[in-house]
């Protein structure tokens, strides 16, 4: 039997490849990793507070990358440009603002239709997951009707800009052009590469604070830990599940914002491959712990572009998913454990 | 003595609302009769079309096809996630491993006939299945969901990408099951015999002698004799089900599933059982994926095993009603029939879909048939709120 078929692409050339474009895979990766790692905030928070897997985040990201572009679109109209990241500070910061407020009302809107009525009655955890299921089907299926939704409303031709072609992939008319700022190795990091890996860890950082320090925090880390006791001791419940949504909601936007700086297209399918990685890496840097998602995004992003160089592109997604099981099996609880209850204020 | 029982019954829960009486079924002949003409009825759908329930933009045939295999797939997953509660987003791995398996053992390497390649595509798949439960299925229940899903996916991204597979372009002219009796492909008189259809005017059957099926040829002019002979497996599927359910290993996967660490300490070798689960779960994936490839097209590719498929799997298995294998028949037969059923509904289906996903699971948070105990349970609970007032909520 020929076994060569498996192995072709592994050959001396792409190995000397990973070592001579390691700097670049590497920052890349950590870029890649680090929109991974804020996404999986919120698959983390939930899951810490409600033991889910909330299969509708990835919408909520998918809806905060249109978000992003129609902004661009509204102030800058629809001639395609590429402009340097300080240039376009303002209106990043605009669009930031705008992909946050809509991922977190996403957010909320899940919370509010799938969730809260079935924990209500105390449905199973399937059921539930179900729900979440369902939602994401519906949303995604909303941005790719938003053409004939807006047409009920006879806005179809003032908002064509916004809505035509709805299952098309939809760009940002501004591409952002990296600048480089200094090497490493033989890479030139670029503004942007710094921008997004800085932002995840400022926002983490922020996070992780929140929920040592804050009050609220204090309840998210109450109901993590012991659903019944928190609310023994008054903590209301279904305010803390709601703020869990609406900080995920958040993080999903900010992500968001960094993949249209990065990528600059979306589509209303482009956050399911994302949120699987997303859940992915959350699980890899332990579920419920908000260090472990963003650990697991870098690592995952990471160990993603070292793949792809040895193994070729076609298997990257490969790479990270063997990965994934191989962390598994040595630490059963992902890299830094499960830990949303059990931080220490 | 029955007479005297069912009143007894009556009086021990006086809570349950007596919904309609049934008692004349319960008699042994009356249910044999019963199972007899479900049966007869379920064989002769794609025949009668009746009107409502057929599908007018796509051929019904085609469609009960699709609904039986999918209710094949829901059985086998159900053993999983319903008996032993193990949450496999991944399962269409199983269904590609077979599938794969009877394309390359029928069509793309060898020309094996197809009830050879089959025993070797459900084998094959079903070693599968304790290669990938054996390391993970020692994870915890929710790692066992992404571990799973990514198995899913890495099937379907080697299939993508190995040549010997087929690469992207799949494989085609997968042999159909043998057909029985002459069979010039094409023409009318072949077959054994022809089983006319029924023509519907408005209300009124007729008997439409001009749309015939040929008893019994596999050929791509008509669907039915493959859903004859998918609905066949189904029903020794769900005979084999029954048994096991109802044994020492249907008892165990139950145990397991409600206190993994009780069942242990009752001297439940939990993993072996959990292992074992995951093992005919994919057999029986395999098994629909094989009858899949020698279907009607003959033909597969890897769109044919988007991870969206694992994802109505298990919607079919939980809105069915996870644990109570009918729930699960009817719920995957719900998940592959509604779609064609509102295909005039073009680009509106899929959200449609969404929406009733989380319609269903709201009117019925137990599934649309849950299984008798989750009903037992569910009653209980309502005793015991009613007894504490209003303080259990959990």
């Amino acid at each position: 039997m020929d076994f060569s078929f498996l192995f072709q692409s592994i050959s001396p050339l792409t190995i000397s490849d990973l070592f001579h474009q390691f700097a670049p895979l590497t920052i890349t990766g950590l870029a890649l990793g680090a929109i991974y790692g804020l996404i999986a905030l919120g698959y983390t928070m939930v899951y810490g507070v409600l033991q889910l897997i909330n299969f509708a985040h990835s919408e909520v990201f998918m809806f905060g990358t249109f978000a992003v572009a129609w902004v661009v679109v509204f102030f800058h109209g629809t001639s395609s440009t590429s402009q340097g990241l300080f240039s376009t500070l303002g209106l990043l910061a605009i669009c930031l603002v705008a992909a946050m407020l809509t991922s977190a009302a996403i957010a909320l809107l899940v919370e509010r239709v799938a969730y809260r009525p079935l924990i209500r009655k105390g449905a199973p955890k399937l059921i539930i997951l179900i729900a979440a299921i369902g939602a994401s089907f519906s949303l995604s299926e909303i941005m790719g009707l938003r053409d004939q939704i807006v047409g009920w409303f006879g806005l179809k031709d003032n908002l064509s800009n916004y809505v035509s072609q709805a299952r098309n992939v939809y760009s940002s008319p501004i591409t952002i052009d990296p600048h480089g700022l200094f090497s490493i190795g033989n890479y030139r990091v670029t503004d942007v590469d710094l921008l997004t890996i800085g932002a995840a860890i400022v926002m983490m950082a922020f996070l992780d604070q929140f929920v040592r320090r804050t009050r609220l925090g204090r309840g998210i880390r109450s109901v993590a830990q012991d659903p019944e006791s928190a609310a023994l001791m008054g903590v209301n419940a279904t305010r803390v599940v709601q703020v869990t949504f609406l900080i995920g909601g958040l993080m999903a936007g900010a992500a968001a914002t960094l993949y249209m700086i990065r990528i600059g297209t979306t589509r209303q399918n482009a956050g399911f491959i994302f949120g699987v990685k997303a859940f992915t890496a959350a699980v890899m840097g332990g579920i419920g712990n908000l260090r472990g998602a963003l650990l697991g995004g870098l690592v995952l992003g990471v160990a993603e572009n070292w793949g792809a160089a040895l193994f070729g592109t076609n298997w990257k997604d490969v790479v990270a998913f063997v990965l994934l099981v191989l962390i598994l099996l040595v630490r059963p609880t992902g890299i830094l454990g499960e830990s949303l209850g059990k931080a220490r204020a | 003595m029955s007479t005297s029982e069912t009143p007894d019954r009556m009086v021990k829960v006086p809570s349950q609302p007596a919904r309609f009486d049934l008692g004349f079924l319960r008699s042994r002949s009356a249910r044999t009769s019963m199972i007899v003409i479900g049966i007869v009825l379920a064989y002769a759908l794609p025949l009668l079309r009746p009107p409502i329930i057929t599908t007018p933009d796509s051929d019904f045939g085609g469609v009960m096809t699709e609904a039986a295999s999918y209710a094949l797939v829901a059985v086998g997953l159900n053993i999983v996630i319903g008996y032993a509660g193990l949450l496999d987003l991944g399962y269409v791995g199983f269904y590609a491993t077979g599938a794969y398996t009877t394309g390359v053992l029928t069509s793309e390497h060898f020309h094996w006939p197809f009830f050879l390649a089959l025993p070797l595509a459900i084998g094959v798949t079903m070693v599968t299945g304790v290669i990938l439960g054996a390391p993970t299925l020692r994870v915890r229940g929710d790692y066992l969901a992404i571990v799973t899903l990514g198995f899913g996916e890495i099937i379907r991204i080697s299939i993508l990408n190995l040549n010997w597979l087929g690469a992207s372009a799949g494989i085609k002219d997968i042999p159909s099951p043998p057909s029985i009796g002459p069979n010039p492909v094409g023409a009318t008189g072949d077959g054994l015999f022809q089983i006319p259809h029924i023509a519907w005017n408005g209300l009124v059957p007729l008997i439409d002698t001009q749309h015939t099926t040929p008893f019994l040829v596999f050929d791509v002019l008509d669907a039915i004799p493959y859903y004859w002979l998918l609905l066949t497996v189904l029903l020794i599927v769900i005979l084999a089900d029954y048994k096991i359910k109802d044994s020492r290993v249907g008892r165990a996967w139950e145990a397991t599933r409600e206190d993994e660490d009780a069942a242990e300490l009752m001297g439940v070798p939990t993993f072996k059982y959990k292992l074992l689960a995951f093992a005919l779960g994919a057999a029986i994936g395999g098994l629909a994926g094989s009858f899949l490839a020698s279907g009607q097209g003959g033909y597969i590719n890897p769109n044919s095993f988007l991870l969206l498929y694992s994802m109505l799997f298990v919607a079919a298995v939980i809105i069915g009603g996870a644990g109570n294998r009918w729930g699960a028949v009817f719920g995957g037969f719900l998940v592959a029939y509604l779609p064609e059923r509102f295909r005039t509904l073009s680009d509106w289906r899929l959200l449609i879909f969404g929406l009733c996903l989380i319609l269903i699971v709201n009117v019925r948070p137990q599934g649309l048939l849950p299984p008798r105990r989750t009903r037992r349970a569910l009653a209980a609970r309502a005793e015991i709120q009613e007894l504490e007032g209003e303080a259990v909520d959990v």
